[in-house]
Parts: structure tokens; C-alpha cells; sequence
């Protein structure tokens, strides 16, 4: 069973506030994390391996340089190998030419058993690329992975989560998933990953390597552009309602009144 | 590729705050310069310079597209019932039909479907598309995807609208793939830019922290999902009329997956999708059987219940209830949250709706920074006065 995991390194969230008064982005420090919807991704990834007691997982990235570092503690959890894909000449790629570059080195990769991402990066919000790279291969896939009843090489029974429950859905391996949070909780990195993951060799394949087509990727390759980025106004001020409390809900009732009734 | 243009840059260093990648610093000279190895070319810093001294440049090609006219709806349906976010794609569509001069069609592909393209028809639609199908019965990936890429191909639409949904967000990303097309995900604006034309694709990034416009310059379809519940809804005009156009593609679609089976859970405490109010639930409530306050409140409202995420990974409730950054992005009309503190996590998945009103016994808690209501207060004494308050004026 060879597994691919495609992951995403993203800025930590939790640093990024907008400055009160200028209205503008701040962020403090520069701290990147995997997203969070890959880490279910990894780890489903390694918990299928298991399960089946055979396997290897193989961790993908496109990105800086520094996505390195994401690679290296998908490494520490367990995961295999790992190949960073990075290039100048993919800067500025939107979900088109990023699922496009993805595709081509899970091609390269080759004989994969099934693909798995995060349901969306928390960054981008866009959950494009992982249909995008399905699509590109023309391979089946399933979104919003919350379950997977049953696998094999050939075959598998997982669980949609939809707006109002779930979809239970047989699907033919090689696939597609992307996965939600509900699907697992990601194991911490063990001290022996951790070792390995300081001394494993990640190999880089650029535009070169991966034969990619140079009207396809980047900035000029990519079909969307963000012709301005602004900070939404912010909220009103809101009130704070004071006082005895029944006196208080009695007036919050009265301000909610018309939104409540319709 | 990005470039600082050095005598334009006065060194104000706006962009080295606005980027989210920290590539941009300070030069000896006092002005700026930019990292290539980190820079994600995202733009942020392009639109905040008052002085135009970054540029970004590109190779132009200019293609010839007035073969692709109208607007397309993807009229999602689930069980034969069209989903309420066409309602409201239609709403919007009409209104870049018209101001393109084109007409509005809608795509709805199905199983015994055609009675339904009326509705359509009713809410602003010119045209249906029907496909019927055995196969198209319920969203399946491929034969969806197989089906609408041969009728983009087929009618060459220039704007193509679905739901941020479950299925739409799967099927359009295929789609566009396919169709070597430009999509924006989860729009919550779009318009016509007057001078050329061209849509306008604004949505939130950064969990709605920053928002960026978006356009499709040379390709087409210009596709789009949309957020649900941030477009009106058209309205109806039963005299309306319209053309519809059944097809069927007579054994020539197939599916790998198969669906077996399609389970609603809980019934209606749980679409946050749907709700038009939700009453969350989170760490203030201290424990499963607390919820239970929070479920009342909801039931007398016809709200949904939401939960922040410590409520959740805390077992108190599942994950279809999570409303935040690794749960649902909501945005009703109203959304009443109850002993949560308000972590960016979840104020980037609710900080969108209507009216906010909060509940927390602590007055420094962030959720009141998003509140257009607050109460400083203890949620087991305020949140059943609400239910009693509500239950009377609402007479239930």
C-alpha cells in the first residue's frame, strides 16, 4: 500500500491580528505550522498503514525552502519519506497550477495506492487543490473524509461528512481523499521519529525534475490573480448590557425581537 | 515577477507589516526589500503601498474569448429538492446577466428531475439545462464532473456560479481542471468590474481576516463558489417564463464511486449551514449534560446548536457542531455564543454573521470584541432567562 500525503505549510493563525488602529495585518514572529487539516492526513495516513500492518507513506510539499521543516516533523510522526517540491518558478501559483505541479510529482512518484490532503488549508480556505489533483490524474476521489470503514489495496468504504450528516461511499483505490478533523487525532512526534527525522535526506525536485510544462506553473501559469487585498471594516462596536439580570435579558430580548421573529 | 521600484519605496514600511509571509525588510538605505525565497507573490503588498513602489509583472496574452458568453448557476439539488444557495445564486446571477447584457442559465442534472426547472425559471433562470440520469441522481464526483465539463465545452458559458457546499467546492474544483479555468473559492462578493468587464471575485483569506479581490483575466468560464447565506435570495415571479432544455447522455456516463448510502444525523439541531440562528456552547459550560441549556434555547429560537472546539475535543459534543477554523464557517443572521472566549480559531468561522451577542462571565474575553450584544454574566443564570423571555414573546 503506498500512501502520498500532500501537505501545506501555513502561517500559525493564531499570530495574525489587525492592527486597531491602522486596520492593517500583524504578524508577530514568524511561526509556520503544518495546517492542521494535514495533520489528520498524515496520521490517517500512517493508522491505514498500520491497520493493514504493510505500507509506506511518502509525505509531499510545494512550497519555500522552509517547507522543509513541515516535512521533516511529518517524518518525526512516522511517516516514511518525504520529497519537498520547490522552485522559484512556482511562486505566485494559484489552486490550478498548484494541483497541476502536485499531479506531476505523485506521477513521478508513481504506483501510488491512494492520495490523501486535508480537507482545505487554513491560509488559502479554498479546498481546491486536492479535487484539483484528482482531477489532473484522473483518479475517483471522495472530500470530507470523517471515516474509513474498511480499505484494501483496491478498495474502500469511507464516510462523507455533508451538511447534514453523512455519504457512505465504495470507491476503487487509486483515490483520492481529503480528510476532516473528526477522522482522527494526530499522534505527537516520537523521540525515534524525531532522531530520524533530523538526519533524513528529503530530496528537492524543481521545474527540472518534474518536467513541468513552464506555461502550466507559477504566477504567469496560474489562471486567477489578486488584483487587491484589503482588511474588511471592522465590526461596530458593540454594547454591553449591564444590570440586574433579568432586567438585562428582558432588553436584549426586546433588541432581538424583530431578527428572532420572521 | 515582484519587484521594489527603489526610488518610489519612501521606507514607511507598511508592507513589511501587511505581509503574512515576513519577507519584505528594512534596507541600510531605509527602504525595502523583498525575500524571494519566502515571498508567496500573494500581493498584500502590492495593494497597501501608497507610493505603487512594488510591482508585480507578468507575461500578457491576450486571447480571444466572445465565443463564451451568458451566466451559469450550478443548480445544486440533494434528494430531487433544489438547495437554497441557487435561490441565492440565482439572485446574484440575474444581476450580472444584466449588467452583461446576457442571459441566465442554470444547470440542474438529476434523476426525474425536470418538474423542477420551473422553480428555476421562477427565481430569474432564462434557460435550464436538464440532465437526467440514473447516475446523476445523487452527487457523484465523475459523472458530475463528465457531464458539466462537456456542457461548458459544449455552450461555452463566460461566468459559472455553484455553492460553496459539500458538493460544489468537490465538483467545481474538478471541473475547473478539466476545463483549464480560473475558480475562486467561497466568494462572499462578486461583481462586474464597468470597464472591462470582467468579474469581481472578492472572498476572505487568512480565516476572513484579510480579503482579496479576485479576477480571471484570460480564461473562461470565470468560476466562482460562493459562500451561502451572504447573496439574497431571488424572488419568486411565477409568470416568469423561460426555455428549458432536457438532455440525456443515454449510457455514456460512469462512475467509479458508488454511493451506498446517505444518513442525516440529528435532523435539524445540527445544519449550521442552514441556520438562519445558531446558539453555541463552549468551554464555560463545564461539562456534556450542560448542553443541555443550550439545546432549549435553540429549540425555542429554531436555531442550530454550534460548539467551539474545546467543547468539542472536550467529548461534550461532536464535531458536526464545531464552528470555527478546523470545524464550520457560519454565518446566519444570528449567532448567540454561551461561555466561549472567543479564540481567533473560532471568531474567524463566525465573525461573518448578522448580529453577535455574547454570554461570558468574563469581561476581558475577546468574544465580546466581535459582540454587537454582550453580557458580563453567569450563562447558567442568563442563558434559561433567555429561553423563558424568548419562549414568551415568541408564544411556544
Amino acid at each position: 500500500m503506498k500512501i502520498i500525503v500532500c501537505i501545506k505549510q501555513v502561517p500559525e493563525t493564531t499570530n495574525v491580528k489587525i492592527d486597531p488602529e491602522k486596520g492593517t495585518l500583524i504578524r508577530e514572529g514568524v511561526d509556520s505550522i503544518i495546517n492542521p487539516f494535514d495533520m489528520y492526513a498524515i496520521e490517517e495516513g500512517l493508522r491505514i498503514k498500520e491497520r493493514l500492518g504493510e505500507g509506506e507513506v511518502i509525505v509531499i510539499s510545494m512550497g519555500p525552502p522552509q517547507a522543509d521543516q513541515a516535512l521533516r516533523e511529518a517524518i518525526s510522526m512516522g511517516a516514511d519519506s518525504a520529497v519537498l517540491i520547490t522552485d522559484r518558478k512556482l511562486a505566485g501559483s494559484d489552486t490550478w497550477a498548484t494541483s497541476y505541479t502536485l499531479a506531476r510529482a505523485i506521477e513521478k512518484i508513481g504506483d501510488y495506492n491512494l492520495i490523501l490532503c486535508g480537507k482545505q488549508a487554513i491560509d488559502g480556505d479554498t479546498a481546491q487543490v486536492g479535487p484539483g489533483i484528482s482531477s489532473w490524474l484522473d483518479i475517483p476521489q471522495v472530500t470530507y473524509v470523517k471515516k474509513i470503514r474498511e480499505i484494501t489495496k483496491d478498495k474502500a468504504i469511507v464516510e462523507r461528512m455533508t451538511e447534514e450528516g453523512f455519504d457512505v461511499i465504495e470507491i476503487p483505490l487509486p483515490a483520492l481523499f481529503t480528510v476532516v478533523k473528526e477522522i482522527n487525532e494526530p499522534r505527537l512526534p516520537s523521540l525515534k521519529g524525531k532522531l530520524r527525522a533530523r538526519k533524513v535526506e528529503i530530496p528537492v525536485w524543481g521545474v527540472n525534475e518534474l518536467g513541468l510544462e513552464e506555461e502550466k506553473i507559477g504566477l504567469d501559469g496560474s489562471p486567477t490573480r489578486v488584483v487587491k487585498i484589503f482588511t474588511p471594516p471592522p465590526r461596530e462596536k458593540g454594547m454591553i448590557l449591564e444590570g440586574e439580570p433579568q432586567k438585562v435579558v428582558d432588553s436584549l430580548v426586546e433588541k432581538l425581537k424583530d431578527v428572532v421573529i420572521r | 515577477m515582484i519587484r521594489v521600484i527603489k526610488e518610489k519605496c519612501t521606507g514607511c514600511g507598511l508592507c513589511i507589516k501587511v505581509c503574512p509571509f515576513s519577507a519584505i525588510s528594512k534596507t541600510s538605505d531605509n527602504k525595502v526589500e523583498i525575500d524571494l525565497t519566502k515571498c508567496n507573490l500573494c500581493s498584500a503588498c502590492v495593494s497597501v503601498c501608497k507610493f505603487s513602489a512594488i510591482i508585480i509583472e507578468r507575461k500578457e496574452e491576450e486571447k480571444d474569448l466572445s465565443q463564451y458568453k451568458n451566466v451559469w448557476v450550478f443548480g445544486e439539488q440533494k434528494r430531487g429538492v433544489i438547495q437554497p444557495v441557487v435561490y441565492e445564486l440565482l439572485g446574484k446571477g440575474r444581476e450580472l446577466a444584466d449588467n452583461l447584457g446576457c442571459e441566465l442559465w442554470t444547470v440542474l442534472l438529476g434523476y426525474k428531475i425536470k418538474n423542477r426547472a420551473q422553480e428555476l425559471i421562477h427565481r430569474g433562470a432564462d434557460k435550464v439545462i436538464v440532465v437526467e440520469d440514473p447516475l446523476l441522481e445523487n452527487f457523484l464526483d465523475e459523472p458530475y464532473t463528465q457531464v458539466l465539463v462537456d456542457l461548458i465545452q459544449k455552450y461555452k458559458p463566460e461566468i459559472l456560479l455553484a455553492g460553496a457546499t459539500t458538493i460544489g467546492r468537490a465538483l467545481i474544483s474538478r471541473v475547473a481542471v478539466k476545463v483549464h479555468a480560473g475558480l475562486t473559492a467561497d466568494c462572499t462578493g462578486l461583481e462586474i468590474d464597468p470597464a472591462k468587464k470582467i468579474l469581481l471575485q472578492t472572498r476572505p483569506a487568512f480565516g476572513g481576516n484579510i480579503m482579496a479581490t479576485i479576477i480571471t483575466p484570460n480564461h473562461r468560464p470565470q468560476m466562482a463558489t460562493v459562500r451561502h447565506k451572504v447573496m439574497k435570495e431571488a424572488p419568486v415571479d411565477s409568470e416568469r417564463k423561460g426555455e428549458v432544455e432536457v438532455l440525456n447522455y443515454n449510457g455514456k456516463l460512469n462512475s467509479k464511486t458508488k454511493l451506498i448510502d446517505m444518513i442525516d444525523e440529528v435532523g435539524k439541531t445540527v445544519n449550521l449551514a442552514e441556520a438562519d440562528i445558531i446558539v453555541s456552547g463552549g468551554r464555560g459550560l463545564g461539562k456534556a449534560e450542560n448542553f443541555k441549556i443550550i439545546e432549549e434555547l435553540a429549540e425555542v429560537l429554531g436555531a442550530a446548536v454550534g460548539a467551539s472546539r474545546a467543547a468539542v475535543d472536550a467529548g461534550w459534543i461532536s464535531y458536526a457542531h464545531q464552528v470555527g477554523q478546523t470545524g464550520r464557517t457560519v454565518c446566519p443572521r444570528l449567532y448567540i455564543a454561551c461561555g466561549i472566549s472567543g479564540q481567533i480559531q473560532h471568531l474567524v468561522g463566525m465573525q461573518s454573521s448578522d448580529i453577535i451577542v455574547a454570554i461570558n462571565k468574563d469581561p476581558e474575553a475577546p468574544i465580546f470584541k466581535v459582540a454587537d450584544y454582550g453580557i458580563v454574566g453567569d450563562l447558567f443564570e442568563i442563558v434559561p432567562l433567555l429561553t423563558t423571555r424568548f419562549r414568551e414573546v415568541l408564544k411556544k
